[in-house]
């Protein structure tokens, strides 16, 4: 048997000619970059929960608002952007950093137990991708208008309600929407701790704050299928 | 033969920087052509090592356990001592120097520690500079506290971590070497045997401890800094797998081992719970700064301490000895509770333990200042008892510490043999007869640090690097052989005993007859005993596994063996010391007090035994010990 | 009391390895777990058994050799405690307990409960130290460090190096204990001039030894023994950003 000790290389001791390569090359600098466009995504889901909550304010307010950015398009097409590379970003980091942990303990142990974690923590490689296929089906609903019960672009008030009359769209919706809970809940806490936001004195603030974020926004998004389910919003 | 000292002439105060002046040089472009083997990665091994291969020297490094971090110095709680005289005390150079000796009870060598003293300064500076986070005083300043057997304040500190947080700085310096390739690391590496062909240290073999392979190593010079023997008392503070097996094989090689029945016991250890005891635990002496030692003034009395009334207790500490009070020396103290304890007033289970209360403390400064000096003490005591020192007293009691005894050596930190070189705990040091607190920490970096480096040159420099032998060489097979033939011999006893049950009735006889009190009856019978057990144990020991691969048995069955070869020497030389001195007391040596009576007529030396055959008595060596600057008298702490 | 240990039992590195369970009678309350193995070892080797194999050696808590998994904890189930410092009393009678190595790729099992843990070295070896020369050192008390930050560099420098925070992460990974080390040098002032050359060479180091990423579990500093806050992975982290943004990577030199 060959030492493991000698099999272990000694870490390579490396001059970098492209800083930005080897910042995201570590485990650390892939994580810092899954916490910015987090930010990024959380912040957008912020201002559209925002803009949808206007729902409940009638349909002209809502159409009004959908009008307005569409008649700012260097806006919306910048917002666009750096939103969808924010997704691709997080998406390929946290596929890289999934492999890298999954290659990290080869054999597993017959009893482990969770001290400290949650599920919320322990499934964000699930929620996550699930959440994408929610917004891919979103998407192709709202935008693309290629599936749902025929749409019109410019009345996204009847769009929004005629879908979420049907049960199963609402359904599907509601769990989606539970599911982008489940992955800020513990998505917010990472994300302020991720990027250094962090000091004993507000440490049991930022863990109590995190979830009540994640439990706002979810709350926010399920009430409107909700409402327009019970007839609230017609 | 001739035990030169070889300490350089002149004033005290300038005999180091002297002789550095005189010491010759190696050539800076020729450093890196030597090679330098260091056994032991402790406060003496890790400093040392990393400070060599600044100097340009290949380093090859060696230690037993899985990283040099765990070396055994990892333990040490209370502090490090040096001269800074930062409180404004009165504390100075000579001073230190002067308790040191002096705590020693006149058995050290006066210019080695003086040397000593000199150099704590500089190892503070030193440590501080590597990032040790050493206490500190509101104002940023480095704080200090007082410590056994000293009536000043020059104890450094890091909470009750210091030597953890020592061995960490040396163990960067240590690693960022490693990274630079200038030492070659190898952990979970035991050394068996020193090769010596022609007086001269030639090199070590080695069992990966892994892998079970035995291999040879070969260099112009060899360090040996690989701790004391401790564990030789099978219960002691040390670490578990601390062993004599590095100093002893080079023992039988022709290295002289100096004093080894100068054992140090600590007073404040966690008393025994039981049969199942594998090691003591030790509290820190620290504690004795405002902890108070009692016990019930009447026999037998078995009340819980908080029934017992002030009046019926003694605190026989403070009534023996007004002036230092709690704060004596660890033998004094030590020796003190054994009495009580003989007189049937001892507390706790088997009457092996005294009471170490800190009532009086947290009514004076209150129960947060008392958790801010002590908080971790006071948890790992009640951790292991269960019981809790805020609210009764601790019950302690002494236990092995520490071994002042190891390989001779010169003024230079080099033995008898030629480029064999010994560090730290692991040789005879300045120690004397009785270490006080605080002072192994700061010997073993004063020796890593500031003195080896500059001794070993001076050899380096009169030798060659073209005559280093090749491991493939005569003498290293045949040396490998011979520690294969033993892994064997141990492997194909055929017994039912394991090495542990023998190292526990070794230790057993060991502490009972030249433990913290000591009579020619006693030693006597040891001496009869040992041979058998060793016998005993070469019949009839059982070790499970095979050589070629990881197996902690056999590792520590080579370590019992050679401890039942040490414990004879031991008691040999605790036999022929006929006085009492330090933690070496012969009952029929003591004043009209009960203290220890010296005889420096005839034994103001140090005793330095040399190998001839197993079971054939060694012959004895004597270094005189002359004392110019601290005349001896007797110690009084009264 | 009487327990029943389930233990893996694994000749060396790369061979298979099972839970084998261990009745054992007599454990005293006041036994530390190791203790219990102590006792089980001799049964073992009396019956000629191969011995379990466990690293261990100050029994204090403050070496960081012992470490394995209790019942899917990381050094068993009392917080801010070693298992040498793990008394039975903590345990009900007549127990089934698992006992398991600590596991992840960087830490290969050697034999039953002993791992290898040179990955952790390797992390020190890659930047954790100042590069103090020896004897280059200024007067002590010339460098003033506030109580403030001494005594949170000792929070951070209280790590023991056992590796428990790596067997807990779900993703196994050295977070906890590189930036304990990074926390203990970079709060000094002693730290700042290669406080940046530091974090990059860390960070690097941990990331080529197989350890995974972090992603705030938690874990870590629940079974950590000295109680190390994850505070500092977050200290970490705005150091490798701020040290990222402002340098380049350098190689470590010996001047
Ligand atoms: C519990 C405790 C508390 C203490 N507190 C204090 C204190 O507060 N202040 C103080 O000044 N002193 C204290 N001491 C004493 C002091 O800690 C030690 O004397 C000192 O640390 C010894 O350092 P060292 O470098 O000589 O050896 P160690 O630290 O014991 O290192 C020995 C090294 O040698 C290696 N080794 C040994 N044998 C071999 C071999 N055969 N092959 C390969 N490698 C080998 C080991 O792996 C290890 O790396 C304390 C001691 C104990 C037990
Ligand atoms: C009840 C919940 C929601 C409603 C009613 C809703 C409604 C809408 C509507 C009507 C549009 C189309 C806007 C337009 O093209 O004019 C839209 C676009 C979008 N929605 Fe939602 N949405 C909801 C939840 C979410 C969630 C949870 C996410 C993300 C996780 C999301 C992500 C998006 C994205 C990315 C777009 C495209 C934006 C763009 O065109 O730039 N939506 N949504
Ligand atoms: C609207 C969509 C999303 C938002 C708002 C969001 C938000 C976040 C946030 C804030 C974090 C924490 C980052 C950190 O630890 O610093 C995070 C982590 C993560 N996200 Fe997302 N995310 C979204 C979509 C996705 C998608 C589509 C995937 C997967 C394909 C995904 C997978 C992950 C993973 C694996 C993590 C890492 C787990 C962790 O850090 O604990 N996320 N996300
Ligand atoms: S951070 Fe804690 S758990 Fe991790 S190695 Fe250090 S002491 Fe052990
Ligand atoms: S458990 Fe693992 S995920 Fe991070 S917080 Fe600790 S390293
Ligand atoms: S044996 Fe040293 S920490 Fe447990």
């Amino acid at each position: 048997m060959t030492p493991a000790t000698e099999l272990k290389p000694r870490p390579a001791n490396r001059r970098s000619s492209n800083r930005l390569a080897a910042f995201y090359r570590t485990t650390v600098g892939k994580k810092l970059v899954m916490a910015a466009s987090g930010l990024v995504l959380f912040l957008f889901v912020i201002t559209h929960l925002a803009g949808n909550l206007q729902i409940f304010l009638g349909a002209e307010k809502l159409n009004e608002y959908a009008a307005l950015l569409r008649r700012m398009p260097e806006l919306l097409w910048t917002a666009r952007t750096v939103l969808l590379v924010a997704l691709a970003v997080h998406v390929i980091a946290s596929v890289q950093l999934v492999l890298v942990n999954y290659r990290a303990r080869p054999v597993h142990y017959a009893v482990k137990r969770d001290v400290e974690t949650n599920y919320a923590a322990r499934t964000m490689a699930i929620s996550g991708p699930l959440v994408l296929l929610y917004v891919i089906y979103h998407l192709a609903m709202f935008t693309f208008l290629v599936t749902g019960p025929g749409y019109n672009h410019d009345d996204v008030f009847r769009n929004v309600v005629l879908a979420f009359q049907m049960p199963a769209i609402s359904g599907v919706y509601i769990a989606a929407m539970l599911l982008l809970g489940l992955h800020l809940y513990h998505g917010v806490w990472s994300l302020l701790h991720t990027l250094g936001i962090s000091s004993p004195r507000y440490r049991r603030l930022r863990r109590g704050l995190a979830p009540a974020i994640a439990l706002a926004i979810t709350a926010g998004y399920v009430s409107i299928p909700l409402a327009i389910l019970a007839g609230i919003v017609e | 033969m001739s035990l030169d000292p070889k300490v350089p002439s002149g004033p005290i105060e300038q005999k180091w920087s002297k002789h550095r002046c005189e010491m010759k040089l190696v050539n800076p472009a020729n450093k890196r052509k030597y090679k330098v083997i260091v056994v032991g990665t402790g406060l003496a091994g890790g400093s040392a090592a990393a400070t060599l291969a600044q100097l340009g020297y290949q380093v090859s490094c060696f230690c037993f356990h899985d990283s040099p971090r765990r070396a055994h110095s990892i333990a040490a709680q209370g502090g490090i001592n040096a001269a800074k005289n930062y409180q404004g005390d009165g504390d100075s150079v000579y001073r230190l120097f002067y308790d040191t000796v002096k705590g020693g009870d006149f058995r050290s060598r006066e210019a080695s520690v003086y040397r000593l003293a000199e150099l704590s300064m500089a190892i503070i500076d030193q440590c501080v500079a590597l990032g040790v986070p050493f206490a500190r005083e509101y104002s940023g300043y480095l704080a200090n506290r007082s410590f056994g057997g000293a009536q000043v304040s020059r104890t450094f500190y890091a909470r009750g971590q210091t030597g953890q947080q020592l061995l960490l700085g040396c163990y960067s310096a240590l690693a960022r070497q490693i990274a630079l390739r200038q030492v070659t690391m190898h952990p979970r590496h035991e050394m068996l045997d020193l090769v010596v062909v022609d007086g001269r240290a030639r090199g070590i073999v080695t069992r990966n401890l892994l892998t079970g392979a035995i291999s040879s190593h070969s260099a112009d010079a060899i360090v040996l800094g690989t701790g004391g023997y401790g564990n030789v008392y099978y219960l002691s503070t040390n670490a578990k797998a601390s062993n004599v097996t590095a100093i002893w094989r080079a023992y039988r090689r022709g290295a002289l081992l100096a004093n080894p029945c100068f054992t140090q016991i600590h007073p404040t250890c966690i008393p025994a719970s039981g049969e199942h005891q594998s090691k003591l635990t030790l509290m820190s002496e620290s504690l004795r700064n405002d902890g108070r030692i009692w016990v019930p003034q009447q026999a037998g009395d078995a009340r819980p301490p908080s029934a017992i009334p002030e009046a019926e207790r003694d605190y026989f500490l403070e009534r023996k000895y007004p002036s230092f009070g709690n704060l004596v020396p660890r033998d004094v103290a030590s020796r003190n509770a054994k009495d009580v304890c003989d007189e049937g007033r001892g507390v706790g289970p088997g009457g092996r333990g005294v009471y170490l209360d800190f009532a009086a403390a947290i009514a004076r400064l209150g129960e947060d200042v008392v958790r801010q000096r002590y908080g971790n003490l006071f948890e790992m005591y009640e951790r292991i008892t269960g019981e809790n020192p805020y609210r009764q007293p601790m019950r302690v009691y002494p236990a092995i510490h520490y071994t002042m005894g190891g390989l001779w050596v010169d003024y230079n930190l080099m033995s008898n043999i030629e480029g064999l070189f010994v560090i730290g705990e692991a040789n005879f040091a300045d120690q004397g007869a009785n270490r006080l607190g605080a002072s192994a920490l700061m010997q073993g970096l004063a020796d890593g640090y500031f003195i080896l480096p500059y001794t070993i040159g001076d050899y380096l420099a009169r030798i060659s690097p073209v005559d280093r032998l090749s491991p493939e060489d005569r003498a290293f097979r045949q040396t490998e052989q011979e520690a294969a033939d033993r892994i064997a011999k141990l492997l194909s006893a055929a017994g039912l005993r394991s090495a542990d049950s023998f190292h526990r009735e070794l230790g057993d006889l060991v502490w009972n007859q030249c433990g913290m009190s000591r009579t020619a009856a006693g030693l006597q019978h040891a001496l009869a005993r040992i041979p058998e057990l060793r016998q005993e144990f070469w019949q009839s020991v059982k070790v499970p596994g095979s050589g070629a691969q990881f197996n902690q048995t056999l590792e520590h069955a080579g370590r019992v063996a050679d401890f039942l070869e040490f414990a004879e020497l031991m008691c040999r030389d605790a036999l022929d010391r006929d006085e009492s001195c330090g933690a070496h007391f012969r009952e029929e040596h003591q004043t009209p007090e009960g203290e220890a009576l010296r005889d420096d007529e005839c034994y103001s030396h140090a005793s330095a035994w040399e190998f001839t055959e197993v079971g054939r008595p060694p012959l004895l060596h004597k270094e005189p010990l002359v004392f110019d600057y601290v005349k001896p008298t007797q110690r009084s702490y009264k | 009391m009487k327990l029943t240990l389930k233990i893996w039992r694994q000749a060396s590195t790369g061979e298979a390895g099972t839970l084998l369970s261990y009745a054992i009678d007599d454990v005293s309350p006041d036994m530390s777990f190791l203790e219990v193995l102590d006792v089980l070892n001799e049964q073992l080797i009396a019956r000629g058994e191969r011995p379990v194999a466990f690293d261990h050696d100050c029994r204090e808590g403050i070496c960081g050799s012992c470490g394995f998994m209790i019942d899917g904890v990381a050094h068993g189930p009392l917080r801010l405690t070693t298992v040498c410092q793990l008394f039975m009393r903590h345990f009900p009678d007549g127990a089934t307990l698992v006992v398991e190595p600590f596991r992840a790729r960087a830490l290969p099992v050697v034999q039953d409960l002993v791992v290898d843990r040179g990955a952790l070295d390797r992390i020190i070896e890659s930047g954790g130290f100042i590069s103090a020369r020896t004897g280059s050192a200024p007067e002590a008390n010339s460098i003033l460090v506030s109580k403030e930050a001494a005594d949170r560099a000792m929070d951070a420098a209280a790590c023991i190096g056992c590796g428990a925070c790596v067997a807990a992460c779900p993703n196994a990974s050295a977070m906890l204990f590189t930036a304990a080390k990074i926390s203990h040098l970079g709060l000094l002032p002693q730290g700042q001039p290669e406080r940046c050359q530091r974090a990059l060479r860390m960070v690097d180091g941990m990331h080529d030894l197989d350890f995974g990423s972090c992603t705030n579990h938690g874990e870590c500093e629940a079974v950590c023994p000295k109680g190390i806050s994850i505070d500092f992975i977050a200290r970490l982290n705005r150091d490798y950003l701020y040290a990222s943004a402002t340098a380049g990577r350098e190689p470590i030199r010996n001047v």
